[in-house]
């Protein structure tokens, strides 16, 4: 029996793009030279790439094929806690590749490309309305690289009160990339245990804190999908000894027009705009993570940001403080666009709706599985709920085969092992863009995973079956690494 | 709302399945104190109709439109896009799908992938290439860290200062809160880069010059590599136009160590600077200190092939703070694009479209040299190089602006004491006729 809409494709076998094609096939026009040839000094001259020659449905035939081995929100629900794998708009799309837009040279004077920096202008001011910061950079290109903007901005900061810290606080319910974002700028990063109730414990940080350390970074809600009840006074504390707060954004889905980050106490807080703001994960990119700081931290951030004096836009003039350049040009544009599209299709009213269903989906699920998963903590929940193994491990499941058999029910696996502090952590993340039929669904489908886990645990084990390949040897990958053909 | 489906008998039903009455009380968690208050200062919403008016209405404040030649590159370029790219990567199954941590059900990604890492590996000439970082800048400060992180105990790497001036700043954010320090090389007469003060050093772990470089000037990359070798450094070759390798030996091929740069060109939209790609490839011996994901074949269950993210030991998630980079999210369906872009052109493709390139910017250095005009640099070039106009330019360039073409880019902004020089770029989407009307209005 299969209650979820996992069945079995048409599946086109297709081989890599070297076993195909013969030499003098193209598969893309070049315009004819209306030139004369001109000399070129032979001893820089190479023989051109290895690159085979096909024609241009061998390659639409390669590519379509290939897609139709993944899965993607379109295909389905894809709770991936902690990546907000929500309906991406197709609208925006359309907007982003825009023939103005997409021909539009980042080094043109400003007088211009009025547009394009009306474009960045309008999406700062969105960006500090909604999380209640006052400045924003939307240079950075993914989460991390905003987390990198940011910790570049605590060194920044440190160093302008004429004193170098060594040391950040690093809750273990942060993203994964804090503690490498944090390691680029020197930073050395001194754990800390949530407390029993899966949030950060106001003793803690005060034993901890102290005038070597440069600050925190606080996920928000956190990673278990808590919210951090305890963050004003975390940090005052932290302020108290002229620290900075950081808020890592990537959750900022579960609570826009509900909680403002300055009255948390952030100082410093990047966005994931391919979560929170709709822009598609594009199989792994690209992303876009601005960087939203206070009045007093804005002469830090990266530079140029765009500035409007009224009646023309323009990129600001080099500010003497600021961290510098993240990326050669404006970020990930493109992304950028899609965003504000989003945010103007929404409007303040629908982006709290957004925050609020998220919530609720996740609260439900959490709710509904709670006695078929064990749940970690049993806590009012934000935007994801996580569960873990434990209750399968009599039968000798594991999360991954949890993981695998959901896929060939038709969904995309929770992230899985994340966070580390729940041992065989199952992390879901439904979003807003899932009706209750499909949460209902949802729920049956992993009732009936965990009634086979107990009767028929080798379903578990030998899954996925319906996909092009069965289970991966991943070991064997990382051992003898093939990384080219 | 069109993209939330919620009705209000289902939010009834779900408040009493979860025990709460109403959202209040479902964030109940999240102290007054930390509240928002009042409603975001957003604008109203906007019906897909409505969106489609605004941005319109932003899209016409753009004066240079898509029916302008930019004879601009400098890190962005307007090549041909086959209309086959934009249809087949719009795929919903590759756009709407994350990282492939779930391999059997992203498989047509890490393929793709898997592919790319190869393509790119044969066009830069170095044994493993990754899955892509953010842009060639941020890469080019990677790399150097990487020169570092192999080098162990040296603290120091050089940088042409004829590498893309927006490449430099990137690399000096990336270095100004470490221990470790940049130091730069200056540019020769000929345009290419003076390496003749590394010689005695023995503190530089990495020395980077771009090639084709910001002045679209071919270094010699094969006497730099061994003249960097020989004080005991790695080289680092970084680019901005990889078309170039079309034609040119590859950087590898070169004697380079890890070569990095930004892979826009492979059909991908300038798009205002954002989204292309970051490449980046080293030698076999360096895999394990290289940031970034790589993708690697192994064998299912049943011996079947297949792909799989690999040698994650390396990254974020798993080494923490001690990872080779803090990156996660890539350039993904960039990546794929370039890919795909490599893979439309071929090899046969690929040589014919960098050598149309390089004849038609040659035809309009040549045009423009017999006008009077000085070419700055006597080193040879590829589809960019400087130009010095003895008189203003300004009054030309204003005329051809008016004629739809953006005849090149001041450079004093960047280099100064580079007054009345202008860096041009011609690609193959520059026809012969507009290139003649550059020189007739430079010859008036």
């Amino acid at each position: 029996m299969n209650i979820g809409p996992g069945r079995s494709g048409l599946i086109m076998d297709e081989p890599l793009l070297w076993e195909k094609g013969r030499a003098g096939r193209n598969g893309m026009s070049i315009p004819e030279s209306d030139v004369p040839s001109a000399a070129i000094d032979g001893r820089l001259c190479g023989a051109g790439p290895d690159f085979p020659d096909l024609s241009e449905i061998d390659v639409v035939r390669h590519y379509t094929r290939l897609s139709l081995w993944n899965f993607g929100v379109d295909t389905g629900m894809y709770p991936l806690g902690s990546c907000t794998m929500k309906y991406n708009p197709k609208i925006n799309e359309k907007h982003a590749g825009a023939p103005e837009i997409a021909a539009a040279h980042p080094m043109l004077d400003d007088e211009y490309c009025q547009g394009t920096l009306k474009i960045i202008y309008d999406l700062q001011n969105y960006l500090a309305e909604i999380t209640g910061l006052d400045a924003v950079s939307v240079q950075p290109a993914a989460g991390a690289h905003g987390e990198l903007a940011g910790m570049l901005i605590f060194e920044a900061y440190h160093q302008s009160r004429g004193r170098k810290r060594t040391k950040i606080l690093m809750p273990d319910t942060a993203h994964g990339t804090n503690p490498a974002s944090a390691a680029l700028c020197g930073y050395t990063p001194v754990p800390i245990k949530s407390g029993a109730r899966g949030i950060l414990e106001v003793g803690q940080i005060r034993d901890l804190m102290d005038e070597e350390t440069a600050g925190i970074m606080v996920t928000n809600p956190n990673t278990l999908g808590l919210f951090e009840e305890n963050i004003r006074e975390i940090a005052d504390i932290v302020h108290a000894k002229g620290g900075l707060v950081y808020g890592d954004g990537a959750n900022m889905n579960a609570v826009m027009g509900i909680a403002d980050m300055k009255k948390c106490g952030v100082d410093v807080l990047h966005l994931n705009l391919h979560k929170t703001f709709s822009t598609p994960h594009g199989g792994g990119g690209p992303g876009a993570g601005p960087v939203c700081v206070t009045e007093e931290l804005a002469r830090f951030l990266p530079s140029p940001r765009v500035e409007f004096d009224g009646t023309a836009y323009r990129l600001e003039k080099e500010r003497p403080e600021s961290v510098g350049r993240m990326h050669c040009f404006h970020g990930n544009f493109g992304v950028l666009v899609k965003a504000l599209c989003y945010i103007l299709t929404m409007g303040a009213e629908n982006l709290k709706k957004v925050s609020q269903r998220a919530v609720l989906n996740a609260s439900y699920i959490k709710q509904r599985l709670k006695g078929h998963l064990h749940l970690a903590y049993d806590r009012p929940c934000m935007h994801e709920a996580v569960f873990s193994d434990r209750k399968q491990q009599e039968f000798k499941v594991t999360t991954l085969d949890i993981a695998k058999r959901l896929m060939d029910c038709g969904y995309h696996p929770p992230t899985i092992y994340f966070p580390l502090v729940v041992p065989g952590a199952i992390m879901i993340e439904p979003t807003e863009s899932e009706c209750l039929e499909d949460l209902d669904t949802f729920i049956d489908v992993v009732k009936q995973i965990v009634r086979e886990a107990e009767t028929e645990p080798e379903l578990l084990k030998r899954a996925p079956t319906r996909f092009k390949v069965k289970r991966l040897d991943e070991t064997a990958a990382a051992r003898r690494p093939c990384l080219c053909g | 709302m069109r993209y939330l489906p919620h009705t209000d008998a289902d939010i009834k039903t779900m408040f009493k399945a979860i025990g709460v009455k109403d959202f209040e009380e479902l964030f109940r968690t999240v102290p007054e104190h930390c509240r928002y208050s009042g409603t975001m200062n957003l604008p109203e919403p906007k019906t897909e109709w409505e969106l489609n008016d605004h941005m319109s209405a932003i899209r016409s404040l753009m004066t240079v439109t898509p029916d302008h030649t930019v004879l601009i590159g400098a890190g962005r370029y307007q090549h041909h896009i086959p209309s086959t790219i934009p249809a087949v990567m719009s795929r919903s199954e590759f756009l709407t799908a994350y990282t492939p941590y779930q391999p059997e059900m992203a498989q047509g990604t890490l393929q793709g992938l898997f592919e790319y890492q190869t393509l790119t590996a044969r066009l830069l000439g170095v044994d493993v290439a990754n899955a892509s970082m953010y842009d060639g800048a941020s890469a080019l400060a990677e790399a150097l860290l990487m020169g570092i992180r192999i080098s162990r105990k040296k603290k120091r790497v050089a940088v042409s200062t004829a590498i893309h001036p927006h490449y430099r700043a990137v690399v000096d954010t990336y270095f100004r809160p470490t221990e470790f320090e940049v130091v730069e090389l200056p540019c020769g007469e000929n345009g290419r880069t003076d390496l003749s003060s590394l010689k005695g050093r023995d503190d530089l772990a990495a020395v980077a010059l771009q090639s084709p470089n910001f002045f679209g000037v071919v270094e010699d990359l094969e006497a730099a590599a061994a003249a960097i070798h020989d004080i005991d450094g790695l080289c680092v070759a970084c680019f901005s136009e990889p078309l170039a390798f079309g034609l040119l030996k590859s950087p590898g091929a070169c004697g380079a160590d890890i070569v990095c740069g930004e892979g826009q060109s492979l059909g991908i939209a300038p798009s205002f600077g954002g989204p292309g790609l970051g490449m980046f490839g080293c030698r076999q011996q360096f895999v394990r200190n290289m940031p970034g994901r790589l993708v690697g074949e192994t064998t299912d269950l049943d011996g079947k092939r297949g792909y799989v993210l690999t040698l994650s030991t390396r990254e974020q998630h798993i080494r923490r703070e001690k990872a080779t980079s803090n990156i996660c999210s890539n350039q993904g369906i960039c990546t794929l694009t370039a890919a795909m872009y490599m893979a439309s052109l071929g090899g046969t493709g690929l040589r014919k479209l960098a050598r149309l390139n390089y004849d038609k910017a040659e035809y309009l250095r040549q045009g423009l040299q017999d006008t009077g005009a000085a070419c700055s640099f006597s080193a040879p070039t590829f589809n960019e190089f400087v130009v010095e106009f003895g008189d203003d330019f300004g009054p030309a360039r204003k005329r051809l602006l008016e004629q739809g073409i953006v005849a090149g880019l001041e450079l004093r902004k960047f280099y100064p004491g580079f007054e009345n020089r202008y860096l041009f770029c011609v690609t193959e989407t520059a026809s012969k006729e507009t290139l003649d009307r550059v020189i007739r209005e430079v010859k008036k």
